[in-house]
């Protein structure tokens, strides 16, 4: 069978001697599929650091992929940064949303959200905030942010679009091996 | 290609341009008649078509304002959405997967097969199979579709091998790549299949049959056929007789024109068609055109419907090729003995990542979300698609509060699964599940109905004007010089993918048509 090439398009070393310093740090960073620092979160206009910190850790709590980079997660959460610039309700939407949330990890573990050290700890305050406004938004917008970004498909074996490539009918429509015979 | 006047009282009037507008336009239009098709969406080529799902649904799906209602799941998941389909010239035949199977003799006749079903609003349909068979015929033809007319099936993909082993291994016999109008060699002027594999995002080598680049420029051709993209009908008006006289319409600038004709046919697929009836209420009408039973907007049927995914250990890659090419007709007979009346085909079908993400199971999170995501490349995909009980309180309504951009109420859907519907579905999920477990399915996920891709019933046809909004020929029994022409005037939904059907009563209502204008009764 033809399988999906899973490795991310760039290579570490061509883009580290490329010409591209401008570009931001999420966007390299998302290209790339590179581990990234936190610079992504200090360009922010609008939202603390500290804010899109949680976000990143929410988002990775709320559909973890541990085959995913942390750029990818950063490339579907930074968005929110542009929404809370332009429109007051959702700035506080999400500084009223991390603070209750980091309330719920003070409660029960001494530390902010960020800090509680296992998934299913984290999983279990989320659960207490799930229906609210700020969570819903937050999950809702990720289904596409984090599920319709390109760079993500080949890390799940799914190839996009196919029509400019003549289709399957020479790419593996029907190359399946393993089946037993019928 | 023809233009008619505003005030050219002599044409025939057709809103929508899908299986049943686009099919009658090209009809009609074949045998002399001047026909004037008012299509609320844009004209997109195939060639503009996107091989991307959420773009794609930006691009075509109708997302104007819906309101919904009742205990059916898509209220809550999606509650603005109630049907996916298409707002563009060639209706949702643009985006429809290409499963063209004809109704069994019992499926039109429900009442006398299943009896009577408490909940249940069921009706004869006051035509047979038998009737219909010559029709079908021709309809199989036009479309090309597989396995009819020595037409040979599609190639099977991965999806389907999936499918067939399992289905031959616990023992089902009738399993191939299904009767579809998809072109598996060259007809019609049109290619075959290239296993895009994007067959809801529009066939960008027009290899499935859509009316957008069939019937539509063959009806074009004739001289006859105006088909007038954007623009959007408002209401259909009437003369003091309570014959039809033409119709209101907003077009492409949001002007208001009003264009006369002959005759008007209603194809604007089972949401919006019953809501223009409603829309166009008057002194002499106040219940709606056509309206006198009771009935319009009534019986809404959206098929009992699900899927069932499965991983494997290895790869499937699902989503490459026709991506509906693949059946089970085992279950689709009625048999009570399992339970409910009906039955229900098993299909292949896949999504890309994205809209598994969104519909696999709705507004869940965590890992157990996340597990099914990482098996996509390994995942085989069926759909369950089955008769669903017509029930006179699933309905559109207008919305009592909220207007369009025109001032005009929205539709209202609401829906209720009768038992019989939920008994099937926990059926066929079961039978579904074991398919795949026969051939080494490591999991298997019953995904909830996605919104409505089929929409059926709410102008039903009924031997009896009380019972329902047509006859037989689908002449509202009110109005006799308009005519509905899609899917909403389905007596009851059988098994199978409507499509076929729709396009089979839109060729023998030409006939209909036809004859009566040169009989001069209307």
């Amino acid at each position: 069978m033809r399988e999906v090439d899973r490795r991310s398009k760039y290579d570490r070393r061509v883009f580290l001697k490329g010409a591209v310093a401008t570009a931001p740090a999420v966007a390299i960073a998302t290209s790339t599929g590179l581990g990234i620092t936190d610079a992504w979160a200090d360009e922010a206009s609008t939202l603390a650091p500290a804010t899109l910190k949680t976000l990143l850790k929410m988002a990775r709590d709320i559909y973890p992929h541990d085959m995913l980079a942390d750029s990818y997660y950063v490339t579907a959460i930074k968005p929110w940064d542009d929404k809370a610039a332009k429109d007051p309700a959702v700035k506080s939407l999400i500084n009223d949303g991390v603070a209750r949330l980091d309330q719920e990890a003070n409660d029960s573990h001494k530390m902010p959200y960020v800090q509680v050290a296992w998934e299913s700890d984290r999983v279990a305050l989320l659960q207490r905030i799930e229906h609210s406004d700020f969570f819903q938004k937050i999950r809702g917008d990720l289904i596409v942010s984090l599920y319709n970004n390109k760079e993500v498909w080949p890390k799940f074996g799914y190839e996009g679009s196919s029509a400019e490539h003549g289709g399957y009918i020479k790419r593996g429509f029907a190359d399946i091996d393993w089946l037993p015979k019928a | 290609m023809a233009k008619f006047d505003l005030n050219d009282s002599g044409v025939v009037v057709i809103v929508g341009s899908g299986a049943g507008g686009g099919t009658l336009g090209n009809e009609l239009a074949q045998k002399g008649i001047k026909v004037v098709i008012l299509e609320a969406g844009p004209r997109i080529e195939n060639q503009d078509f996107i091989n991307d799902e959420w773009e794609s649904f930006g691009q075509l799906a109708w997302s104007d304002m819906r309101t919904t209602s009742g205990t059916w799941r898509v209220h809550k998941d999606f509650p603005n959405i109630p049907a996916w389909i298409v707002k563009a010239v060639g209706g949702s035949t643009v985006h429809w997967a290409g499963a063209s199977l004809r109704f069994d003799e019992h499926e039109f006749k429900t009442k006398s097969a299943y009896g009577n079903m408490p909940g249940a609003n069921l009706l004869d349909w006051p035509i047979t199979l038998a009737e219909m068979e010559p029709y079908y015929a021709k309809a199989e033809d036009k479309m090309g579709v597989t396995r009819t007319n020595g037409i040979p099936g599609l190639p099977g993909n991965n999806n389907f091998k999936v499918l067939e082993a399992g289905a031959k291994k616990l023992g089902y016999k009738e399993v191939h790549t299904g009767r579809m109008a998809i072109n598996s060699e060259p007809r019609d002027g049109r290619g075959s299949c290239q296993q895009i594999g994007f067959c809801f995002q529009g066939c960008k080598s027009g290899a499935k049959w859509s009316t957008l680049y069939t019937e539509i420029p063959k009806g074009e051709a004739t001289g006859n056929l105006e088909v007038r993209p954007s623009s959007m009908v408002i209401k259909i008006e009437h003369d003091q007789s309570g014959k039809v006289t033409g119709v209101v319409y907003a077009d492409a600038t949001g002007a208001m024109q009003r264009q006369k004709a002959r005759v008007v046919a209603v194809a604007g697929n089972s949401i919006e068609s019953p809501r223009l009836l409603l829309n166009s209420a008057s002194s002499m009408f106040p219940d709606g055109l056509a309206n006198s039973s009771g009935q319009v907007g009534r019986n809404y049927m959206r098929h009992m419907t699900g899927s069932v995914y499965a991983v494997f250990e290895k790869s499937v890659h699902m989503y490459r090729g026709t991506t509906m090419a693949g059946i089970i007709r085992d279950e689709a007979k009625n048999d009570p003995k399992r339970g409910f009346v009906g039955g229900y085909e098993m299909e292949t079908l896949s999504l890309g990542l994205p809209f598994m993400a969104a519909f696999l199971n709705p507004g869940a999170w965590g890992r157990s979300f996340t597990s099914a995501m990482d098996g996509y490349s390994r995942m085989a995909g069926m759909w369950l698609v089955g008769e669903d009980m017509p029930r006179e309180t699933n309905r559109v309504t207008l919305d009592p509060t909220i207007k369009d951009k025109f001032g005009m109420p929205v539709a209202s859907v609401h829906f209720d699964d009768h038992p019989n519907d939920v008994a099937m579905r926990e059926h066929a999920y079961k039978q579904g599940a074991a398919v795949y477990e026969a051939v080494g399915a490591t999991v298997t996920y019953p995904t909830p109905p996605y919104p409505s891709t089929h929409n059926m019933g709410t102008n039903r046809m009924s031997e009896k004007p009380r019972d329902g909004v047509v006859n037989k020929f689908g002449q509202t029994h009110d109005i006799k010089n308009l005519f509905v022409s899609d899917g909403s005037q389905f007596t009851s939904g059988a098994a199978c993918n409507p499509t076929l059907t729709i396009v089979s009563l839109a060729i023998r209502q030409a006939d209909t048509i036809a004859g009566a204008m040169q009989r001069k009764e209307i």
